[in-house]
């Protein structure tokens, strides 16, 4: 089940999803009508995407170009020193993986799982740092003929992937991760194009950074969920927990005028908030679906009810946090165009990284974390070589609380610099929805909760520049997708094997 | 506790075992069904489904009360305790709540040792005015404005009545239903385009409407049992996403001319015709309309469903152990997706009470927090089809009635959103009551004294015996 443990079956995990169904092929017992009725589904999937994507970006195309707006960095001097040095980098370490792939693939050996993801990344990073170097400021494309384009080369892979199907293979990874990469370049063009302006343009810098800042909460809530999950616990509390993380970072940074003091503040209430979770369900074995889903009322009524009585009465003392400003790291932000996307963040924006780095290292490389996962997919083994299963769960699902607390501070003490009635908005739901799509990996969640922010900021700069699409199907698309994700139409999520039963001794 | 033998350990004999139906549908049930049935498995279908089957990790003792024959009995016994005391801990903790905020007593916490009765005055003046705006107005001028609150309490328990029995008939096949959100907006949407597109005689356009909103939520509460049955798509999951998808539908559709009231800018639908509304029960003055009707029927039609009809015992086998179900020749992934389609319609039949009834139109906050509401409903109502509906009658007075809180008492209604909640966790959890209250009979283990859970255990071992 494990990240880790599947790595034989899957070469190539696509771009964080897309991996079609390769890791069930080889366990199977019967390969042949397994490998052909799965397929078909990837198959009859591509094509009608494709299909719509013609639709929409070949025959509804506009006849407007599209301009994509490259943010500046500030200093162009030290920008430049920094943009030639992450070239050099990234082409070093392009070059390097990419020789090692190609080394392990003439072997014949299997490929080590990070290789194909440090190489795209490797090479995303080179792309930018040389338009980083050229300093283009802006590229315009013609929206209908590279919208004819996409479609064309949506078709074709398309019809690749049924044309395998027919051959009975099954489709790589590698063909649904181009498909979404294509599908959403040419999503892009089109939507820009179709702006109000004559010459419609978008800051492809501000877009990318908005996503990662609109991610920051989803982060932090789906590592909470993956703490708990991975542990045996549903954690469906995640908005409970970001709310109350919320209320109490806006009112103890107020009090104690030190936002820091509301950060942790934040942590500890995001905790409590588990500690209900884990008594109840923990202890007294009610079902935790109920639990959470009576938590988020709960805590939604309660930081609602303190908020029109307290909090509107006196908001000078009680609901005034002062804001963590963002912080550049100092010679990373210079780097042009990713600079700014990941090294201009607030404190709570760095926990996030540091968050996500040691949830997954931990989960996937200590002791600890082996503990943790065996707990979740088998705890009466677990229990049977002396792993205390409900204390594993309930340490687990504290610190989720707390992760996802730190998360909710992002609202009160980031974004807006005072709360409001159920100002989390849902968001603890996608964060739920980013930790299925991210498969139950931290790292998973984390490009997943970036996708579902990416789509978020879209929405919003769909409404802006007057687009033809409906802004609310665009709010739509994480739970779309998440929807398909679970329905196993883009490869796979299966939860942990033991998730969601409470463990009773003997 | 130990010696409560408990589905868990042969959990991973589930897993492993080759189930016919993972064979039969090689879209992938495989792993998610079986771990999902495992989730959903009651005690190894020794016992009638429970309330809540997802819940069966309680205590044998609170399964007990759930086999233990007719409601009147079920009442009476330790269930009816523990829901009573749920409730009277949780409008005690509410109290306190608004007695530490409220500005008042904060003022007259200085004397609060002197004279205690100020404070308690005022913590139960939103009380009063609570009871005053639900049950009975002894302050109103004339009969009708007495009992205006009651009509009103029916007129919001409607919807909620009809969406906890879809999310209760899903409960007992096994399916934890959060998706009546959805459904409701799928329901309304349907019964509210019907009603104000198309122009029928009356009589006949109301049945139209109705029929079309059960469709909309069949269709959407369908679609989840498809996911479920087919792929074994977890259902918490997919309710949940599908709910945002209903709710941006929606607010998408009332931009658009079909749905969009002529000449205004507010995403709001044109009125329903006068023909496709609900009769109003008690004349104009009260709300008060024939969906209450209609969520009677729907309770004895839900109850009928469970209890005497063939597709309702499939229902309760699969929600009990979908694997004995499954060995019995129930068909596991019919019943699922038909569960889900008739909690649905419920569901939309909610939906319709809103547009047709309560509304009159469609917006956007036509199923306001209702779905939700629905499940703590269903929960406080354990799932039985008359439980729910007393449940719903309850939350509607705490609804109806927290709207005239707010106004005379300035006391936010959503003091209610904590005291609902707080009811229901007290109620999923009786252990945690007994303790609190010291009743827990875990200290005198087989020997039976207090209240709660003694009398039906004390039931339970004479039958035993």
């Amino acid at each position: 089940m494990s990240a880790t443990t599947q790595s034989p079956a899957s070469n190539q995990p696509g771009a964080g999803k897309g991996t079609g169904n390769t890791p069930r092929d080889g366990r199977t017992g019967a390969p042949a009508r397994t490998t052909e009725l799965v397929s078909w589904k990837a198959g009859i999937g591509l094509g009608l995407l494709a299909i719509l994507g013609t639709v929409l970006f070949g025959f509804l195309a506009n006849t407007k170009s599209a301009g994509f707006r490259i943010a500046e960095a500030r200093d162009p001097n030290a920008s430049s020193a920094a943009a030639w040095i992450t070239l050099a980098v990234a082409l070093a370490a392009a070059a390097y993986v990419g020789y090692r792939w190609i080394n392990q693939r003439r072997e014949g050996a299997a490929v080590d799982r990070w290789i194909p993801a440090t190489t795209i990344a490797a090479v995303v990073v080179l792309g930018l740092a040389a338009l980083g170097v050229a300093r283009v400021e802006k590229i315009t494309v013609p929206s209908t003929a590279l919208g004819w384009i996409c479609s064309i080369v949506l078709l074709a892979l398309a019809g690749y992937a049924c044309f395998l199907t027919l051959q009975r293979r099954r489709t790589p990874g590698w063909l649904g991760g181009s498909f979404a990469v294509v599908f959403l370049v040419g999503f892009m063009i089109w939507i820009v194009a179709g702006g109000r302006d004559p010459e419609p343009s978008i800051s492809l810098g501000g877009l990318m950074a908005g996503a990662v800042t609109l991610a920051v909460p989803l982060v932090f809530g789906s590592l909470s969920g993956v703490l708990c999950e991975r542990a045996g616990v549903v954690n469906i509390a995640i908005e409970g927990q970001l709310l109350l993380g919320a209320f109490s970072a806006a009112v103890v940074a107020t009090v104690t005028g030190n936002v820091y003091v509301g950060l942790i503040s934040a942590a500890v209430a995001g905790a409590l908030v588990s500690l209900v979770l884990a008594v109840v369900s923990i202890k007294y074995l009610v079902n935790q679906i109920i639990v959470g889903v009576v938590l988020n009322v709960l805590i939604s009524g309660l930081t609602s009810f303190l908020f029109s009585t307290l909090l509107t009465a006196d908001p000078e003392h009680l609901n005034k946090p002062g804001r963590l400003q963002a912080v550049d790291i100092p010679f990373l932000a210079d780097i042009p165009i990713i600079g700014p996307i990941l090294f201009h963040q607030s404190l709570v924006g760095y926990l996030m990284y540091v968050a996500v780095i040691v949830v997954y290292v931990g989960l996937f490389h200590t002791k600890w974390g082996l503990r943790v996962r065996a707990v979740g997919e088998h705890p009466q083994a677990a229990d049977t070589v002396g792993i205390n299963v409900n204390r594993t769960r309930f340490i687990n699902v504290l610190m989720g609380g707390a992760i996802a607390g730190i998360g909710g501070s992002f609202f009160t003490l980031v974004s807006v610099d005072a709360f409001s009635k159920d100002m989390s908005g849902g968001r603890g739901y996608i964060a739920l929805a980013a930790m299925i799509f991210g498969r139950w990996n931290p790292v998973g969640a984390f490009l997943a909760a970036l996708l579902f922010g990416f789509a978020d900021n879209l929405q919003s700069i769909i409404t802006i520049i007057g687009s033809p699409v409906p802004s609310q199907f665009m709010a739509m698309l994480p739970y779309a997708l998440t929807v398909i994700a679970v329905a196993g139409l883009v490869g796979r999520s299966r939860p942990p094997a033991a998730d969601g039963i409470p463990y009773v001794k003997g | 506790m130990s010696e409560k033998t408990t589905p868990e350990p042969q959990a991973p004999g589930h897993n492993d075992a080759a189930d016919p139906a993972d064979i039969q549908v090689p879209g992938g049930t495989t792993p998610e069904a079986a771990a999902s049935d495992v989730v959903l498995d009651t005690a190894g279908g020794q016992m009638p489904p429970s309330a809540v089957p997802a819940a069966t990790q309680r205590r044998s003792r609170d399964r007990d009360q759930d086999s233990s024959g007719s409601v009147l009995h079920q009442i009476f016994t330790g269930n009816a305790m523990v829901s009573l005391l749920s409730v009277l801990l949780a409008i005690v903790l509410g109290g306190i709540l608004m007695a530490v905020t409220n500005p008042k007593v904060a003022a007259a916490s200085g004397y609060f040792f002197a004279q205690p009765g100020d404070l308690l005055t005022e913590v139960i003046r939103p009380y009063t005015a609570l009871v005053q705006g639900s049950i009975f107005n002894w302050a109103g001028a004339d009969l009708g404005a007495q009992l205006y609150p009651i009509t009103e309490t029916l007129t919001v328990a409607t919807p909620l009545i009809c969406a906890g029995l879809g999310v209760a008939l899903a409960f007992r096949a096994g399916l934890f239903n959060i998706g009546a959100q959805g459904q409701i907006i799928f329901g309304a949407l349907f019964g509210a385009y019907s009603g104000f597109a198309w122009h029928l005689p009356i009589g006949l356009h109301l049945l139209v409407v109705i029929i079309a909103g059960l469709v909309g939520g069949a269709v959407w509460g369908g679609v989840v049992g498809l996911l479920k049955a087919r792929t074994g798509a977890h259902e918490v999951i997919v309710t949940i996403m599908l709910n945002y998808i209903a709710n941006f539908l929606l607010l998408f559709l009332l931009t658009t001319p079909a749905f969009q009231r002529k000449g205004s800018t507010n995403p709001i639908s044109p009125f329903l015709d006068s023909t496709a509304l609900f009769p109003e029960l008690l004349g104009p003055q009260f709300r008060l309309h024939a969906g209450f009707l209609a969520a009677i029927v729907a309770t004895v039609f839900v109850w009928w469903l469970l209890n005497r009809s063939t597709i309702g015992f499939e229902f309760r086998a699969v929600g009990a152990n979908p694997n004995a179900a499954r060995t019995a020749g129930i068909n596991v992934a019919r019943s699922t997706i038909l569960v889900m389609a008739v909690a649905g319609a419920l569901a939309g039949l909610a939906g319709v009470a809103q547009v047709s009834g309560t509304e009159k139109y469609l917006s956007g906050g036509v199923a306001a927090s209702i779905g939700f509401d629905a499940i703590t409903v269903a929960l406080l109502g354990r799932s039985t089809p008359w439980g729910t509906f007393f449940a719903g009658l309850l939350f509607g007075a705490f609804r109806a009635g927290g709207v005239a809180m707010q106004a005379q008492t300035q006391t936010p209604i959503d003091i209610v959103l904590v005291i609902q909640s707080l009811i229901v966790l007290f109620i999923a959890a009786p252990p945690l009551v007994r303790a609190i209250f010291g009743l827990n009979p875990r200290k005198k283990k087989t020997t039976t004294s207090g209240t709660a859970g003694s009398r039906t255990g004390g039931v339970k071992s004479g039958a035993a015996a």
